[in-house]
C-alpha cells in the first residue's frame, strides 16, 4: 500500500482544486442567485467569477514553484507543467470572456462549469506521467468537450457534430485504453519512465507494435491528425463559437504536450527513425507518416472551403501535421519549439474564432461572403483578423513565423548529420507556401472586396474588441520578441528534463 | 542612423492609418514627407561615408537562444540600393498624387512596403533579412488587389504565391545552413565564413539562388512578372519592377553567392555543354534577356511591353552576377540601380501619363490618338526613357550594360554574342512601342484628339525630372556609385567568392 | 589658352540653347527662331576665335582637355582639335545657321524643331572633338535621335519609313562599331584614340589582339579583319559608301529641307571623319589588305551615284545622289593614300596632296551642298513645296538674282575652277592618279556625268521658255541676299585663295600621312 500524504497532494494540486471549486461556485451562483437576470448579465457574472478563479489558480502556480512528484509520477509538478498550465488557464480566461456575448444558450452555469471542468481535466492531464491518470484526465476533458459542442440546442448541426465527436472520440479512447493495457502488460507498470525502461530492447515486440499503433490512434484523434481528423471540420463548423475556440486552442496545447510526453518518455527506445532511406520501424515512422498526410490533406482541402470555420478546421489539421514533426524529432529543443508553436497557434486561433463569433452574430453566418468588405465596416476587427490569419500563415514578424522557423530548425537539428529529416521539412515548408493561398483569400474578402449591398455598419461589442486587440498585440509581440516566451520555455525544460 | 529609414517608413504607415477617413490631401503630404525624409537620411549618410566598406548601424541580440541578432549594417552595395529605393519611393508617391480611392490605405501599404525593402537592404543577419523579405509580400498583394487594373486579383495572388514559393525555397536553404553550421548564429558574416562541405554547397546553392531568382524574374520562373506588373497600379509597378525585383537579385548576391561560393564551381561532368551551376544560371539569364526582348516585341498592350522589358533587363543583372569578375559584378549592381530608375520611369509614363488619361493600353488604339501632340511631355519622357532603356550612351543603362558585356565577354564569349542580339532586339521593341503609341500619326498635318486629354500635372513632371536626372547623372558620372560598389565587392564578406571562382 | 576649357564650352553652348528654347516654350515662334539663331552664331563666333588662335605650324592636337572619368573602364574625358577637327567644327558652325535659316518657314512646334537642331549641333561638336571612344560614341549615337525626330515629325509624306530606315541602318552600323571597340578594349584595355593609334603604329595592336582575343578557328589576321569590318561598317553606312547608301535618298528627300542641309552638310562628314580619325590610324594595315575591294566600292559610289542623279526628277533627290558622289571622291582619296608603296617616299607628296584634297572636299562640299539645298528651300517656299525638275522653266527671266546665285553654287558643285568645289577635287585627283591610276581614271566618269546633270538642271529650271505658272515668282528678298552673301563670298574666296584653309590644315595633313605605314 503506498502511503498517500493528502496534504502534500492537496498542496500540489491546489491550482486544479481552485478551478474545480470555482466551477462549483459559479454553478451555484447561477442556479440560485441569477436565475431571473437576463442571459447577458448571467454570462457576465459567471465568466467574471470563473476568470477570477482561473486567475487565482495562476497566482497559486506562480507563487509556489516546486519540483515534486508523488505517487510514482501520478502527479508531477515542475516548471514545465507550470508553464503549460498557466498557458491553459490564460486561454480559458480568454474563452470565458469571449463567451460573455453569446446568445446560443440559457444554460449559463452549466456551460461555464463544463469549461472549467475541462480546464481542470487538462491541468491534470499535463501534470501526470501515469497512464491511468492520463486516461482519466483525458476522458474528463473529452466528455466535457462533447457536451460543450452540443450546447446549442437550437441547432441540429451542433448536435450532429457533437455526436460525431462523441462516437469518434469514444472509439479512439477505446483504442487508447487498449494500447495502455498492452503497455502495462509488457512492463508491469503504469509509469511512463518505467515502461520505457521495460520495453527497451533490440527488437520490436509485436505487441509493442500494436501498442504504438493504438496509442497513436488515440492521441492522434485528439490532435486531429490524419487519418483521425474526420471530426474536426464538423465540430469546428457547428459547435458554438466559444466551444470551438476552446477546442481549437486550449485543448490543442494539452493534447500535444501529452502526446510528446507519452511518445518521447513512454516509448523511448522504440523510436525507429524516419530518416530516408534507412527507415527503421518504431513509432517515429508512424508519426512521420501521420504528419506528412496531415500537412498534405489539411492544406489541400482548405483551399476549397467557403466557410471560414471549416477553413480553420482544415488549417488546424495542417498545423497538427507541423507540430507532429516536433514529436518526430523528440529532442529538448523540439519540445521547446512545439510549446512555442502551439501556444502562439492557440492565441491566433482563439482570436480568429473571436472575430468569427462577432461576425456571425451580426451577419448570421461564417461564410466567406459575410466577410466581404469587413475592412471598411469594422477596421479594428479586420486588423485583428489579419494579424491572426497572417500569423497562421507564417508571415513575419508575427509569432507564427518564428514558431515555424524554430520548429523546422529543431527538427533538422535533431537528426544525425542534420539532413536526415530534410524531406519532412521541405514538405512542411512547401505546404506552408500553399497555405498562403487560402489565407490570403480570406484577407482578400476582408480588404479587397466591397461590402455586400445593404449591409450597414457593424457594431462590435467593446469587450470583444479589447480582447481581440490584446490577443493581436500578444501575437505581434511574441513575433517581434520571441525571446520573452522562449526564455521561459527553455529554462523550464532545462530544469524539468524531458 | 540609417535604421531610421525603416522606422520612419513604418511610423509613417501607422500615422497614415490613424488619419481620419477622407483626408486625402493630408495623406498625400504625410506620405511624401516620409519618403523624402527616408531618402534624405540615406543621402546624408552616403555623402558622409564614401568608403563603401561595411559599417554596422545596430547590433543587438534578439533571440540569444538561437543566436539570432538584430544586426543592421550597410556597405556600398546596400547603399546604392537604398538610394534607389528612396528615389523610387518619392517618384512613386508623386505619380500617385491623383489616387482618391482609399488614399490613406494606399499610402500606408506603400510606406509599409518601402520600410520592409529598406530593412532587407540593411539586414546583415539572415533571420532578420528573411523577416523583412517576407514582410514585403503582404503589402504588395494588397496594393495590386485593391488599386490595380487588369485582372488585379489574379495578378496579385500569382505574384504573392510565386514570391512566397521563392522565399520558401530560400528558407529551406537557410535553415539547412544554419543547422549544419551548428545552430549557433544566423549572422551573415559568421555563416559566410563557415566551411560548408562541397556536397552541401552544391545542393544548397541552386536552391537558395533559384529561390531568390524567382523574385528576380529569372526565366523560366518569370511568368508572374508581366501579369503582376500590368495588374498593379502605377506606383506599385514602379516599386515592384524597380525595386522589389532587385531584392531577388540582391539576395542572390548577398546571400546565395557569399554563403555557398563553392556551389558555383565545376561539377566535374558536363550535361549539354553545361559544367556548373554557374553555366546553368548564366544560360538561363541570357535566355531571359533574349526571350523577354522577343516577347516584348510582339505585345499589343503597352504595359506588357514594359513588363517583358523588365524581365529582359533583369536577365542582364543575373548574367552580370554569374560572370564572377569585378567588372561584371559591379556592372550588375550598377544595372540594378539603373534599371530600377528606368523601369520606374517607363511604368510611370505608360501607367500614369498615358493609361490614366486614355483608359486604354492597346497600342493600336493609342496610335490614333496622336499622343505626341496631346501630351508632348509624356512623349518626350518616353523617348528619353526608351533611349536610356535601350542602352543609349549618356544614360545609366549604357555604362552598366557595357560593363556587364565586357565582363561576360571575359567569361562566356559565346553568350556575349547572344546578349548583343538581345540588345539589338531591345532597341527594336522600344522603338516599335514608341512609334505605335506616340508617333503613329505624327507629322505636320496631324490633329490632336478630341476631347483633349488633361495636361501632365506638376507632380508628374517633378517625378519624371527626378528620375531622368538620376539616370543622366549616373550615365555621365557613374563613378559616384562605382566608388562605393567596387570596395564593397572587395570586402571580406566576398572572400569566399573571390577565392573560389573569381576571374 | 590650354587651361580654359574652350572645347567644352563650345560643345555646351548649343545644348544650353536647346534647353533655353524648351523652357521658353512654343508660343512665340519668332523668339524661338531668333534665339536659336543667336546661339548658333555664338558658337560660330567661338569657332572663329579658336581658328584665330590655332597654331597652324604645329600638326598636333591643341586645346586639349583631359580628365579621369570612369577608371575601371579606361574611360577619360579627352578632347582636343587638330587641323581636321577644327575644320569640321568650323563647317558645322557654318552649316547649322544655314540650316536654321532655311527652316524659317516651319510653323509647327517651332521651339522643338530648333532645339533639336541645337542638340544635333552639340553632338556634331562632340563627335569632332572627342578623343576617347566612350564619349565619342555617346555623341555619335545621340546625334541619331534629333535627326530621326526632325525627319519623323516635320518631314514629307513618306517620312515614317524614311526615318525608320535611316535609324535602323545607322544603328546597326553603330552596334558593330561598338562591338569592335569593346573587343579592342578587351585586348588593349584602352579606349583612347591617340593611344590606340600609337599601338597600331608600332605593331602592338596586333600582338594584343593575338594575346587576348585568340578564338579557336580564326587566325589573328582574320580576327583583326573582323574587327576592322565592324568598325568599317559603322562608318560606311554614315558616309555612305555603295552599297550601304540606300537609306540616303529617301531620308534626304523626306526630311524638311533645313534638316537635309544638316544631314548633308555636317552629318555625312561624321562618316568621313571617322575614316580619318579612327580607321586610318588604327586599322591601317587591315585597310591595305582589302584595298582593292575598297577602291572598287569608292569608284562604284562615285560613278553609280552620278548616273543615278542623272535619272532623277526631284531636285532634292538629285542633290542627294550628288552628295553621295562628292563624298565618294573623299573616299577615293583616302583609299589612295593607303596604297602601299613599299616604303618608298617618292609618292609622299602625292599623298599629302590627296589628303589635303580630302579635307578641302569635305569642307567645300559641306558648304556647297548646304547652300544648294538652301536654294531648294527658297524655291519650295515660293512654289508651294514643288521641286520637280519639270515643274519649272525659264526662271531666269523672273528671278535673275536667284538664278545667278544658284547658278554659281551649281557650278561649284560641278567643279568649275575659281569656285571652291574645284580645289578639293583637283587635289584629290592629282594625288590619287599616280597612286591608283585605274580607279582615278574610272572616277573621272563621275565628273563627267556630274557636269551633265548640273547643266541639265540649269537648262531645265532656269533656261528655256518661261513656265507661265511662275510668272509672278518673287526674286530673292534683301534679307535673303544678305544672308546668302557670306556663303557665296566664301565659295569665291576659297576658290580663288585656297590657302585660307590649306594654311591651317597642312601641318595636320603632313603629320597624319607621316604616321601611316607605307
Amino acid at each position: 500500500m503506498i502511503a498517500i500524504d493528502y496534504t502534500q497532494l492537496l498542496r500540489l494540486a491546489l491550482p486544479e482544486v481552485i478551478v474545480v471549486a470555482t466551477a462549483l461556485i459559479v454553478m451555484a451562483a447561477d442556479l440560485m442567485v441569477l436565475r431571473r437576470c437576463n442571459t447577458r448579465v448571467r454570462f457576465a457574472v459567471a465568466a467574471g467569477l470563473a476568470s477570477l478563479g482561473c486567475a487565482g489558480a495562476i497566482v497559486r502556480i506562480l507563487l509556489a514553484p516546486e519540483v515534486d512528484s508523488i505517487l510514482d509520477g501520478m502527479l508531477i509538478v515542475n516548471p514545465l507543467t507550470h508553464l503549460v498550465q498557466i498557458a491553459l488557464l490564460v486561454l480559458t480566461i480568454f474563452t470565458l470572456l469571449f463567451s460573455v456575448d453569446s446568445t446560443f444558450t440559457e444554460h449559463v452555469g452549466e456551460f461555464v462549469l463544463l469549461l472549467l471542468v475541462a480546464t481542470a481535466g487538462m491541468m491534470f492531464l499535463v501534470g501526470t506521467q501515469d497512464l491511468l491518470v492520463l486516461f482519466i484526465s483525458l476522458e474528463l476533458l473529452s466528455l466535457s468537450l462533447y457536451i460543450l459542442v452540443a450546447f446549442n440546442k437550437r441547432s441540429a448541426q451542433s448536435w450532429e457534430a457533437a455526436l460525431k465527436y462523441y462516437l469518434f472520440g469514444g472509439m479512439s479512447a477505446a483504442f487508447l485504453l487498449f494500447g495502455f493495457s498492452l503497455l502495462y502488460g509488457l512492463s508491469n507498470s503504469t509509469n511512463l519512465t518505467q515502461i520505457a525502461a521495460a520495453i527497451h530492447g533490440p527488437a520490436l515486440n509485436p505487441l509493442l507494435v500494436i501498442a504504438i499503433g493504438a496509442t497513436a490512434i488515440g492521441l492522434g484523434f485528439k490532435v486531429a491528425a490524419v487519418p483521425f481528423h474526420f471530426w474536426a471540420p464538423d465540430v469546428y463548423q457547428c459547435a458554438p463559437a466559444p466551444s470551438a475556440a476552446f477546442i481549437a486552442s486550449g485543448s490543442k496545447i494539452a493534447s500535444f504536450f501529452i502526446f510528446f510526453q507519452v511518445m518521447a518518455l513512454g516509448f523511448a527506445g522504440a523510436e525507429g527513425t524516419a530518416v530516408l532511406p534507412h527507415l527503421v520501424r518504431g513509432w517515429i515512422p508512424v508519426l512521420a507518416l501521420m504528419a506528412a498526410s496531415s500537412m498534405l490533406l489539411g492544406n489541400l482541402v482548405a483551399i476549397r472551403q467557403t466557410s471560414l470555420r471549416r477553413l480553420l478546421a482544415y488549417s488546424a489539421i495542417a498545423h497538427a501535421g507541423y507540430m507532429l514533426l516536433a514529436i518526430v524529432a523528440h529532442s529538448e529543443q523540439s519540445l521547446a519549439a512545439l510549446l512555442y508553436y502551439v501556444v502562439t497557434y492557440a492565441l491566433a486561433t482563439l482570436g480568429a474564432f473571436g472575430v468569427i463569433a462577432v461576425v456571425e452574430q451580426q451577419k448570421g453566418g461564417d461564410q466567406l461572403s459575410n466577410f466581404d468588405g469587413l475592412g471598411r465596416q469594422a477596421p479594428v476587427l479586420s486588423f485583428c483578423l489579419a494579424i491572426f490569419i497572417l500569423s497562421l500563415a507564417g508571415i513575419p514578424p508575427l509569432a507564427g513565423f518564428f514558431g515555424k522557423f524554430y520548429l523546422f530548425v529543431t527538427v533538422l537539428a535533431s537528426s544525425p548529420g542534420s539532413m536526415g529529416l530534410l524531406w519532412l521539412v521541405i514538405l512542411a515548408i512547401a505546404m506552408s507556401a500553399i497555405s498562403l493561398y487560402y489565407y490570403l483569400r480570406v484577407l482578400k474578402r476582408v480588404y479587397v472586396a466591397a461590402p455586400a449591398a445593404g449591409s450597414g455598419e457593424m457594431r462590435s461589442p467593446i469587450l470583444s474588441q479589447i480582447l481581440l486587440l490584446l490577443l493581436a498585440a500578444s501575437v505581434l509581440l511574441l513575433g517581434c520578441a520571441p525571446q520573452l516566451l522562449l526564455r521561459w520555455i527553455l529554462a523550464a525544460i532545462r530544469v524539468s528534463g524531458l | 542612423m540609417l535604421a531610421w529609414t525603416i522606422y520612419i517608413s513604418f511610423l509613417g504607415a501607422a500615422g497614415l492609418l490613424l488619419l481620419p477617413r477622407g483626408s486625402v490631401a493630408a495623406a498625400r503630404l504625410l506620405a511624401l514627407l516620409t519618403a523624402v525624409a527616408g531618402f534624405g537620411i540615406t543621402l546624408t549618410y552616403f555623402l558622409h561615408h564614401q568608403t563603401g566598406g561595411m559599417l554596422t548601424i545596430t547590433r543587438m541580440p534578439w533571440v540569444p537562444s538561437l543566436g539570432i541578432e538584430y544586426h543592421l549594417a550597410a556597405d556600398g552595395i546596400s547603399l546604392t540600393l537604398l538610394l534607389l529605393t528612396g528615389i523610387i519611393a518619392i517618384a512613386g508617391i508623386l505619380f500617385s498624387w491623383d489616387i482618391d480611392f482609399r488614399t490613406k490605405e494606399f499610402f500606408a501599404f506603400y510606406l509599409l512596403l518601402i520600410g520592409a525593402v529598406y530593412g532587407v537592404f540593411l539586414s546583415y543577419d539572415l533571420f532578420l533579412f528573411f523577416v523583412f523579405y517576407e514582410l514585403v509580400i503582404i503589402p504588395k498583394y494588397f496594393l495590386i488587389a485593391i488599386w490595380g487594373s487588369t485582372r488585379r486579383e489574379y495578378g496579385a495572388m500569382k505574384l504573392a504565391l510565386y514570391s512566397f514559393v521563392g522565399s520558401a525555397m530560400v528558407l529551406i536553404g537557410l535553415i539547412a545552413a544554419y543547422v549544419v553550421a551548428g545552430a549557433k548564429s544566423t549572422s551573415l558574416l559568421n555563416l559566410a565564413q563557415f566551411p560548408f562541405s562541397l556536397h552541401f554547397q552544391m545542393m544548397a546553392f541552386p536552391l537558395v539562388f533559384v529561390g531568390f531568382a524567382i523574385l528576380a524574374g529569372m526565366w523560366p520562373f518569370h511568368t508572374w512578372a508581366p501579369t503582376g506588373h500590368v495588374a498593379a497600379p502605377t506606383a506599385a509597378s514602379m516599386l515592384l519592377a524597380g525595386v522589389v525585383m532587385k531584392l531577388g537579385a540582391y539576395g542572390c548576391l548577398r546571400v546565395a553567392m557569399t554563403l555557398f561560393p563553392l556551389g558555383l564551381g565545376p561539377w566535374g561532368f558536363h550535361v549539354l555543354g553545361l559544367g556548373s551551376w554557374r553555366d546553368v544560371f548564366a544560360l538561363l539569364a541570357v535566355i531571359g534577356i533574349v526571350y523577354g526582348a522577343l516577347v516584348a516585341l510582339v505585345q499589343k498592350d503597352f504595359k506588357f511591353v514594359i513588363g517583358y522589358s523588365s524581365v529582359s533587363h533583369m536577365g542582364f543583372i543575373l548574367l552580370g552576377l554569374m560572370t564572377l569578375n569585378q567588372l561584371g559584378l559591379s556592372g550588375a549592381v550598377l544595372q540594378m540601380f539603373s534599371h530600377g530608375i528606368l523601369a520606374g520611369l517607363l511604368f510611370a509614363v505608360v501607367g500614369r501619363m498615358v493609361y490614366a488619361r486614355t483608359h486604354t493600353r492597346d497600342l493600336a488604339k493609342l496610335g490614333v490618338m496622336n499622343l505626341n501632340k496631346a501630351i508632348p511631355f509624356a512623349a518626350v519622357t518616353f523617348v528619353i526613357a526608351g533611349m536610356a532603356s535601350m542602352g543609349l550612351p549618356g544614360f545609366s543603362g549604357f555604362v552598366a550594360e557595357l560593363m556587364i558585356l565586357i565582363g561576360v565577354w571575359r567569361a562566356y564569349p559565346l553568350l556575349a554574342v547572344c546578349v548583343g542580339f538581345g540588345i539589338v532586339v531591345g532597341v527594336v521593341y522600344i522603338w516599335r512601342a514608341m512609334q505605335k503609341a506616340f508617333f503613329a500619326e505624327a507629322g505636320v498635318d496631324s490633329t490632336p484628339p478630341n476631347p483633349p486629354l488633361p495636361p501632365i500635372s506638376f507632380p508628374e513632371r517633378l517625378g519624371a525630372m527626378i528620375l531622368i536626372g538620376a539616370s543622366v547623372l549616373i550615365g555621365l558620372y557613374p563613378q559616384v556609385l562605382l566608388n562605393i560598389i567596387v570596395p564593397a565587392l572587395n570586402s571580406p564578406l566576398f572572400e569566399g567568392l573571390r577565392k573560389g571562382s573569381w576571374q | 589658352m590650354i587651361a580654359f576649357p574652350w572645347i567644352t564650352l563650345l560643345t555646351a553652348i548649343p545644348i544650353v540653347g536647346a534647353l533655353v528654347l524648351l523652357v521658353l516654350g512654343g508660343r512665340n515662334k519668332n523668339l524661338a527662331r531668333w534665339s536659336a539663331l543667336a546661339f548658333s552664331f555664338a558658337a560660330l563666333m567661338l569657332t572663329l576665335i579658336l581658328w584665330r588662335h590655332f597654331d597652324p605650324a604645329s600638326g598636333s592636337l591643341q586645346f586639349q582637355e583631359r580628365h579621369a572619368w570612369i577608371s575601371p573602364l579606361g574611360v577619360e574625358y579627352h578632347v582636343g582639335i587638330d587641323g581636321l577637327g577644327l575644320l569640321m567644327v568650323l563647317l558645322s558652325s557654318i552649316v547649322v545657321p544655314i540650316g536654321m535659316l532655311a527652316s524659317w518657314q516651319i510653323e509647327e512646334r517651332v521651339h522643338l524643331y530648333y532645339s533639336l537642331i541645337l542638340i544635333l549641333q552639340t553632338c556634331l561638336f562632340g563627335t569632332f572633338t572627342a578623343l576617347n571612344f566612350f564619349h565619342w560614341f555617346i555623341f555619335w549615337e545621340l546625334s541619331l535621335i534629333p535627326a530621326f525626330f526632325l525627319i519623323r515629325l516635320w518631314g514629307g509624306p513618306r517620312r515614317a519609313s524614311a526615318a525608320t530606315q535611316f535609324l535602323v541602318y545607322t544603328m546597326v552600323g553603330s552596334i558593330t562599331l561598338l562591338l569592335t571597340f569593346i573587343a579592342i578594349f578587351l585586348a588593349t584595355k584602352k579606349f583612347d584614340f591617340i593611344d590606340l593609334a600609337a599601338l597600331a603604329q608600332n605593331g602592338q595592336l596586333m600582338t594584343s589582339v593575338v594575346d587576348k582575343l585568340a578564338w579557336h578557328r580564326f587566325t589573328p589576321e582574320h580576327v583583326a579583319l573582323i574587327l576592322f569590318a565592324g568598325a568599317f561598317l559603322g562608318f560606311a553606312v554614315k558616309v555612305p559608301i555603295f552599297p550601304f547608301h540606300t537609306w540616303l535618298p529617301s531620308a534626304y528627300c523626306e526630311a524638311p529641307t533645313g534638316t537635309t542641309i544638316l544631314l548633308t552638310g555636317a552629318m555625312s562628314k561624321m562618316g568621313v571623319y571617322g575614316f580619318l580619325r579612327i580607321l586610318l590610324p588604327i586599322f591601317g594595315a587591315q585597310m591595305q589588305i582589302v584595298l582593292t575591294p575598297l577602291l572598287w566600292m569608292a569608284v562604284a559610289t562615285v560613278v553609280l551615284s552620278a548616273y543615278a542623279a542623272l535619272a532623277q526628277k526631284d531636285l532634292k533627290r538629285i542633290f542627294a545622289y550628288s552628295s553621295i558622289n562628292h563624298l565618294g571622291y573623299c573616299l577615293l582619296g583616302i583609299f589612295a593614300i593607303m596604297k602601299f608603296t613599299g616604303g618608298d617616299t617618292t609618292l609622299i607628296a602625292e599623298k599629302y596632296a590627296a589628303m589635303n584634297g580630302v579635307f578641302l572636299q569635305m569642307f567645300n562640299h559641306g558648304l556647297t551642298a548646304a547652300t544648294l539645298f538652301w536654294f531648294v528651300a527658297m524655291l519650295e517656299k515660293r512654289s508651294g513645296d514643288l521641286r520637280g525638275l519639270d515643274d519649272f522653266g525659264g526662271l531666269r527671266k523672273v528671278a535673275p538674282v536667284f538664278t545667278g546665285l544658284m547658278g554659281i553654287t551649281l557650278f561649284s558643285t560641278l567643279g568649275l575652277p575659281g569656285l571652291n568645289g574645284f580645289i578639293g577635287e583637283f587635289l584629290i585627283f592629282k594625288g590619287s592618279f599616280p597612286l591608283v591610276t585605274w580607279a582615278t581614271s574610272l572616277a573621272v566618269l563621275g565628273l563627267l556625268v556630274t557636269a551633265i546633270f548640273v547643266l541639265g538642271i540649269i537648262q531645265r529650271v532656269f533656261s528655256g521658255p518661261l513656265n507661265q505658272r511662275w510668272i509672278s515668282l518673287p526674286d530673292l528678298t534683301t534679307g535673303e541676299r544678305l544672308a546668302l552673301a557670306p556663303t557665296i563670298g566664301l565659295m569665291f574666296a576659297i576658290g580663288l585663295y585656297p590657302q585660307l584653309i590649306l594654311g591651317v590644315i597642312n601641318s595636320t595633313v603632313i603629320q597624319m600621312v607621316n604616321h601611316l605605314k607605307f
